[in-house]
């Protein structure tokens, strides 16, 4: 049924494209849907351009493993659109035409503003493809059962088909109709969670049984570990960089791993879930990985409200919050661990660990508010970063110009706050309602709201993974037109000059449209397994840093000049790109080990921003002379 | 020669009004944003304080951000709507008036 549903919209929003293709024959058409988009549909569209991945799959997935703080992504996301509506909507209106380099360029007509406005769209737009990119993959594997690899050419191929045939007139209704998709289905589906209520023993409606993961008393002697239940046999033990401790044990034939955990002094053995790479096989829970044995899915709660084996029934939507966030509520969570075993094979464990309600509903568990002064400064940078980032996306920007005047620019965004907002609300309930459902893949957290979907059964699962589908294709569109406006618009034509006419320039954007797709399909396979809310987030810091101090500047400071916007912008792409390089998550995807990062901060928005901010001051303090003559 | 937009915007008197109201509704929200990330900084702990009906502070500020954001914009939105009314009132009674003195003349 998923496929049969994921197929009937593929066909429709290529169709569609199609036929808005037939209409879009001037750049005007092809860039900006000629400037009259109405409103509402402009703002619902700005959802469905906003709500990406990164929302929809990257938020709830965060949320159902470390609870609040993977909310504190909705709120940024939602809070950067104050910024755009107050300081930006109207007075971008009047100023460009397709891009944001006709935007920041439009009292200048500068070469430098040109070429680094241009390299900032396009290095803020793949940063976003990223994410995007990878969450296609993800989400194909489990619905059309294809490798990673090949979802991910297969959503580029559909892209690069929409944006080619119609550029921003199919791209503004493909994201008008998944936006309000979007919105019904995810309120359809948080409806669902709360009408189920809370069950120490989730089983997803009776399909998949509960599973009670064992422990075992154990002892420790001072060199080894013994279990003091007879046929247990402890093969290995393996401490881990963090402190943790894992033991290899053999029953009756099998070997599986276990996390020692000691509290007052007891030692207990906790069953964790492992996968092993023993050459070109993989094994799971100790036995060869096949379509039988998978990892089991994760994610309960242990005590309801201090209850054992309860079930709470209905739940209005703030019982259920209220009941989650009771210190007595204890939720089971699954952190990983990988290390090389004795046998020289890969190991990567999936172990529990029981968090109260209340921790898991503050923020802390991800971000370490209460950690080192550095950690803190971390999630200030993230924060900034999300807060500044919104009105300096150039995919988002483009969409002022499919309006026909200022005051429909800040209509539109007052819809989409409204509706961005609401959905916002829903991740909330989405990412607890899979923490503690039991339907979390430890190995991949972004699949959590669609396989949240499926415990309701197989209908709201194709829909809402079809709509996930949607919600990558809606808005890898968006972002290809705003590069490939980078590359034909802003390059081509405006700063190296090249003679085009009307169809040569729409015939230029559809060109560098298939190769920047090109480029999104390469990358999407390369960073697959990352979390895409956390790709984004480094997206929104590289668009704050180099896009909205020249945004705010050229609005609000008569002394800014051209050479100071361009200085700007260099800045911003090279310092948050380099603290980024060297910051120690990328250390981690680099297989290095991240305290050696040089940069101790992941986010670099604390850093790059203000420092876009300065050089673009100095620069245009200095070249005061210039603006005279 | 300069860029021009695509879609030509007629003059705006309402604009520096906007303008200022949104600078001062910016800065508002700024700061009741950054007294979330401050609270979350220097007093992670209160976060947790149950505020009404079970929720916690974590919960209702982080709600109350996204609603804040849509009353301040629905007042933005209200307000400019008010003022552009206003001059285009004013601007249809000046071209009335110059329409009767010319049909006097």
């Amino acid at each position: 049924m998923a496929i049969v549903i994921f197929i009937i919209f593929v066909v429709f929003v290529i169709g569609l494209s199609l036929y808005l293709g037939s209409k879009a024959k001037t750049s005007s058409g092809y860039y900006a849907a000629g400037g009259q988009i109405h409103w509402g549909v402009n703002g619902i569209a700005f959802a469905g351009d906003y709500l990406s991945a990164a929302s929809f799959l990257g938020i709830c997935g965060m949320i159902a493993t470390v609870g609040y703080d993977g909310f504190l992504y909705s709120i940024g996301y939602l809070a950067g659109w104050i910024v755009a509506l107050f300081v930006v909507a109207e007075p971008l209106k009047r100023l460009g035409k397709y891009t944001f380099t006709d935007a920041v360029d439009a009292n200048y007509n500068s070469r430098g503003i040109k070429l680094t406005a241009a390299i900032s769209t396009l290095v803020v737009s793949i940063c976003y493809l990223i994410p995007q990119m990878v969450g296609a993959g993800v989400l194909v594997e489990p619905l059309l059962g294809i490798p990673h690899a090949w979802g991910v050419l297969m959503v580029g191929a559909i892209v690069i088909t929409i944006v080619a045939t119609a550029g921003m007139a199919s791209t503004t209704y493909v994201q008008f109709l998944k936006g309000a998709l979007l919105i019904v289905f995810s309120t359809v589906l948080v409806g669902a969670v709360v009408m189920r209520g809370l069950s120490t023993q989730p089983d997803q409606n009776g399909e998949v049984e509960f599973y009670e993961y064992s422990h075992l008393a154990a002892v420790n002697n001072g060199e080894q570990i013994e279990v003091s239940e007879a046929g247990w046999e402890v093969l290995e033990q393996a401490e881990v960089k963090s402190g943790l401790l894992f033991v290899k044990l053999s029953h009756e034939g099998k070997e599986t791993w276990w996390y020692a955990s000691e509290t007052e002094g007891i030692l207990t053995l906790k069953e964790t879930q492992s996968v092993v790479t023993k050459g070109t096989d993989k094994w799971i829970n100790g036995a060869p990985a096949s379509a039988e044995n998978q990892l089991r899915q994760v994610g309960n709660l242990e005590q309801i409200r201090g209850e054992r084996d309860i079930e709470t029934g209905r739940l209005s939507i703030f019982e259920f919050l209220s009941t989650i966030t009771d210190k007595d509520t204890v939720v089971q969570t699954w952190k990983t661990a990988s290390f090389v075993d004795d046998a020289g094979e890969k190991v990567t464990i999936y172990y529990a660990q029981n968090v109260s309600g209340d921790r898991i509903m503050r923020p802390g568990l991800k971000f370490k508010v209460e950690g080192t002064w550095l950690e803190r400064l971390d999630f200030l940078s993230l924060m900034l970063a999300l807060f500044l980032g919104t009105a300096a996306l150039p995919h988002i920007l483009i969409r002022y110009y499919t309006v026909p005047t200022p005051a429909s620019a800040r209509k539109s965004t007052i819809v989409a706050i409204a509706a961005i907002g609401f959905f916002y609300i829903l991740t909330l309930f989405m990412g607890l309602g899979a923490m503690v459902n039991g339907v979390i893949n430890p190995a991949d957290s972004n699949m959590a709201a669609p396989l949240l979907a499926r415990s309701f059964g197989e209908l709201l699962f194709a829909v809402i993974s079809a709509i996930a589908f949607a919600t990558v294709l809606g808005t890898v569109s968006g972002l290809i037109v705003a590069a490939s406006g980078a590359v034909a618009h802003d390059l081509m034509d405006r700063y190296l000059n090249v003679k085009m006419d009307d169809r040569q320039k729409v015939r230029a954007g559809k060109i560098s449209a298939f190769v920047i797709g090109g480029i999104a399909i390469l990358l999407g396979i390369l960073f697959k397994g990352m979390n895409v809310t956390f790709l984004v987030g480094l997206a929104f810091a590289v668009a704050a840093s180099a896009n909205l101090p020249s945004i705010l500047m050229l609005l609000f400071w008569k002394k800014t000049t051209a050479r100071g916007i361009a200085a700007s912008i260099a800045v911003g792409i090279v310092a948050s790109l380099g603290l980024i390089a060297l910051s120690p998550e990328l250390y981690t995807l680099y297989g290095m080990n991240p305290l050696d990062a040089p940069v101790p901060l992941n986010n670099p928005g604390v850093v790059s921003i203000p420092l876009s901010f300065i050089t673009l001051v100095v620069v245009s303090l200095l070249t005061q002379k210039n603006v005279k003559a | 020669m300069l860029h021009k937009p695509a879609t030509p915007a007629e003059k705006d008197p309402a604009g520096p009004y906007k303008m200022r109201l949104g600078i001062w509704m910016f800065v508002f929200y700024s700061l009741f944003y950054a007294s979330f990330v401050a609270i979350n900084l220097l007093s992670p702990l209160t976060m947790a304080t149950i505020v009404f009906g079970g929720l916690n502070l974590a919960t209702v500020y982080g709600f109350a951000l996204i609603i804040v954001a849509l009353i301040e914009a629905l007042i933005y939105d209200a307000m400019c709507r008010k003022k552009e009314a206003e001059f285009a009132k004013a601007d249809k009674q000046k071209k009335g008036k110059s329409k009767s003195k010319v049909g006097k003349a």
